[in-house]
């Protein structure tokens, strides 16, 4: 049995965006399936739980979980066009998802998805309602897409990599509508990302993931400037930066490992230079570390920081 | 620019492509041909041993500049000059095939340039049989030497590409791409699919194999902080226009263009914590219908009556001698 994400636990609050990031591989995306319920069989969920405002949701039937989903729960998507259906009018989809889960006419339905379009900022709302997908360019279309996740007006969003397929200069405008949205709806955000940049600008609080496991979170400003594990440290210092004085990138030997063949103990050994004894044997789990939390053996307060040994506890 | 010949230059390079519809559907609509201008007078100089980067979003003609110094694509006008010699002019086989041999071209999807039924060995060696530039019987040391040289084992030569990580195969498309001894090389988006920690390890590496083999390098990316890293002098291209090309301190420290200010604030910061960058209008126009004068004018925030009607051209500021192509730049 594959576990490609093994006993990750955060939490997210109302108008707070959390960041996943990591590399490719990392779990990122299935982190975010998992929540929603998407896994594909003969994926599942195999231990841990998952609660929406204090209720499980991970255990619920399938015709439940799909209200939830939608309605409480939105995705965004890298590729907007999976989220479209090419068939049918902006709008069409927009009054459909708006009466599915709001008791209102189809004229008011209407009316709210302008207003939804206007809030992401799609120019001429009114008369652009009645476009195809294909006739929005991709930007626009990203807009569209989340205005439809708002339109059931959800407490979480989900965005996978909303921004990896645009230009730069689009990626900072839907960001910034992201931002304020979540901001002015108090709408909990989990934005997954491989972008360091994105996550700084844009975050609240950052997990980082590595082969299916979160080795540091904690808040954003706390992981990135002052990183804490060797993973983040080798991430931070590897990642070229636009300002600041110009360094020669270091590099982190290897690559993550494949999830058939995840190293025993701390995942991150075979690459990490100040890996000792107990990082081959065991898994180190998120200790709290100068305000963020760290999943690492070096910090362990059992682990005698000169000798490297591990006093009191046997195992 | 210094007065030393570059090693490379692009002389107001142009490249159009036909993007009519099939001609029963234009008569049928009344339509007339249309064309797509995707690079538009481009001027480039390469000394030997640096790096020229190209920055620009999507669609500005990147790829396309690329293709057609190094060969794979004929300019619609201007010319590439190599050492002082324009490519598509040499008549003589024998020539071109030594031309070649000076240019090499590393894209960004490593697996698609590398073929999976070869071996590693076979892959790295073909240029050096297909240039017949060693007898066969020493093809396999000279490959052991490039299999060392961008960090992988000899026993990697046995392997299928399919065996290899993401940075491994991109090692691999640079030690094939190194086999020729060329002078040469673009590099296309070499890093966009890598992870950055495997990024960092590429970059090093085709930094370090510069200063070994004093090679010239075309490297084009649209991340800003890897242009930086990697380059000497930089140009910024706007819908297939140089807007601005400068060395790389002056194009950081200073950027002249709005265009190149906007790519610059728009690029996420790692150390800009809970910064919005300045909202851009709009996005890049069609560019089979470009907008009047200055193509950016629609989305930039000085636009005056000149931009919309005339065309801008390049001017040189400062000391650092910074090209840019904007009505309205001052100093
Ligand atoms: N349906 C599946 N069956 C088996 N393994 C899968 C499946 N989907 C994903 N995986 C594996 O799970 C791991 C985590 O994948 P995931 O898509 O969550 O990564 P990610 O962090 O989102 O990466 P990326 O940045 O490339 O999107 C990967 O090793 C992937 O190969
Ligand atoms: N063979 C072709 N036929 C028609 N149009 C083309 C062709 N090749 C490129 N183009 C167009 O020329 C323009 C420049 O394309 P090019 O691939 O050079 O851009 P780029 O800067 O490399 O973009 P990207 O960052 O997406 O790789 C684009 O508008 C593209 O659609
Ligand atoms: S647990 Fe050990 S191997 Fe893992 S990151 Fe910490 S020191 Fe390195
Ligand atoms: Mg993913
Ligand atoms: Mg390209």
């Amino acid at each position: 049995m594959l576990r490609p994400v093994d006993r990750v636990g955060f939490e997210v609050r109302a108008g707070e965006i959390l960041g996943l990031v990591g590399e490719s591989g990392a779990g990122k995306s299935m982190c975010g399936s998992a929540i929603i319920g998407l896994i594909d069989r003969p994926g599942r969920i195999s231990g841990g739980e998952i609660a929406l405002d204090g209720e499980r949701i991970d255990n619920l039937p399938e015709d439940r979980l799909r209200r939830i989903r939608g309605k409480r729960i939105a995705m965004v998507f890298q590729d907007p066009l999976t989220s479209l259906n090419p068939l049918m009018t902006v709008g069409q989809q927009l009054i459909q998802t708006i009466r599915t889960h709001l008791p209102v006419s189809s004229g008011e339905a209407r009316d709210r998805a302008i207003a939804l379009l206007e809030e992401v900022g799609i120019p001429a709302a009114a008369t652009r309602i009645d476009a195809y997908p294909h006739q929005f360019s991709g930007g626009m279309r990203q807009r569209v897409v989340i205005s439809l996740a708002l339109a059931a007006e959800p407490e979480l969003i989900i965005a996978d990599e909303p921004t990896t397929a645009l230009d730069v200069s689009v990626q900072a405008q839907i960001m910034a509508l992201l931002k304020k949205l979540c901001r002015e709806r108090g709408t909990a955000v989990i934005l997954i990302t491989h972008d360091m940049g994105v996550i700084a600008e844009s975050t609240d609080r950052v997990a980082v993931l590595y082969a299916g496991r979160i080795a540091e979170i904690g808040p954003t400003r706390n992981v990135l400037s002052t990183p804490s594990h060797p993973y983040t440290k080798g991430l931070m210092a590897s990642t070229p930066s636009t300002t600041g004085t110009m360094h020669a990138l270091s590099q982190i030997p290897g690559s993550m490992p494949n999830l058939r063949a995840i190293p025993k103990g701390c995942a991150f050994n075979p690459r990490c230079e100040k890996a000792f004894s107990v990082c081959f044997k065991d898994i180190p789990i998120l200790e709290p570390v100068d305000g963020s939390e760290v999943a690492c053996w070096l910090y362990d307060p059992a682990v005698n920081p000169e000798t490297k040994e591990i006093s009191g506890v046997s195992e | 620019m210094t007065g030393e010949t570059p090693l490379i230059s692009a002389r107001q390079l142009g490249a159009v492509f036909d993007v009519s519809k099939p001609w029963l559907n234009r008569m049928l609509a009344l339509e007339a041909k249309q064309y797509l201008t995707a690079v538009d007078m481009v001027d480039i100089d390469i000394p030997k041993g640096k790096t020229f980067a190209l920055v620009g979003e999507s669609g500005s003609g990147k790829s396309t500049i690329g293709r057609m110094i190094v060969g794979l694509q004929k300019p619609t006008s201007g010319q590439v000059l190599i050492d002082g010699e324009d490519f598509f002019a040499i008549s003589s086989e024998k020539k071109k095939m030594a031309m070649r041999r000076r240019i090499q071209m590393i894209f960004q999807s490593p697996y698609a340039s590398l073929n999976p039924r070869w071996r590693v060995r076979h892959i790295i060696g073909e240029p050096i049989r297909a240039f017949d530039l060693l007898p066969a019987s020493e093809v396999d040391g000279r490959v052991a030497e490039l299999l060392d040289q961008v960090g992988l084992a000899k026993s990697d030569g046995e392997k299928f590409p399919h065996e290899f990580s993401g940075g491994q195969r991109q090692r691999i498309a640079i030690a094939r791409a190194l086999a020729s001894n060329p002078e040469f090389i673009v590099c296309d988006e070499p890093t966009s699919a890598l992870d950055v920690s495997v990024q960092s390890q590429v970059l090093n590496l085709m930094k370090s194999l510069q200063r070994e083999l004093g090679l010239t390098y075309l490297f084009i990316s649209h991340d800003l902080s890897v242009i930086r890293y990697m380059a000497d002098e930089i140009g910024v291209l706007y819908l297939g226009r140089l807007v601005e090309v400068a060395d790389r301190d002056t194009l950081f420290d200073k950027p002249r263009h709005p265009y190149t200010r906007m790519l610059m604030d728009a690029a996420p910061h790692i150390d800009a914590f809970g910064r919005t960058a300045e909202i851009v209008k709009g996005e890049i126009p069609d560019p089979i219908n470009k907008p009047s004068g200055c193509s950016f004018h629609p989305r930039c925030t000085l636009t005056e009556e000149i931009c919309r009607r005339d065309r801008p051209e390049v001017r040189e500021f400062g000391t650092e001698k910074a090209r840019v192509a904007c009505h309205l730049c001052a100093d």
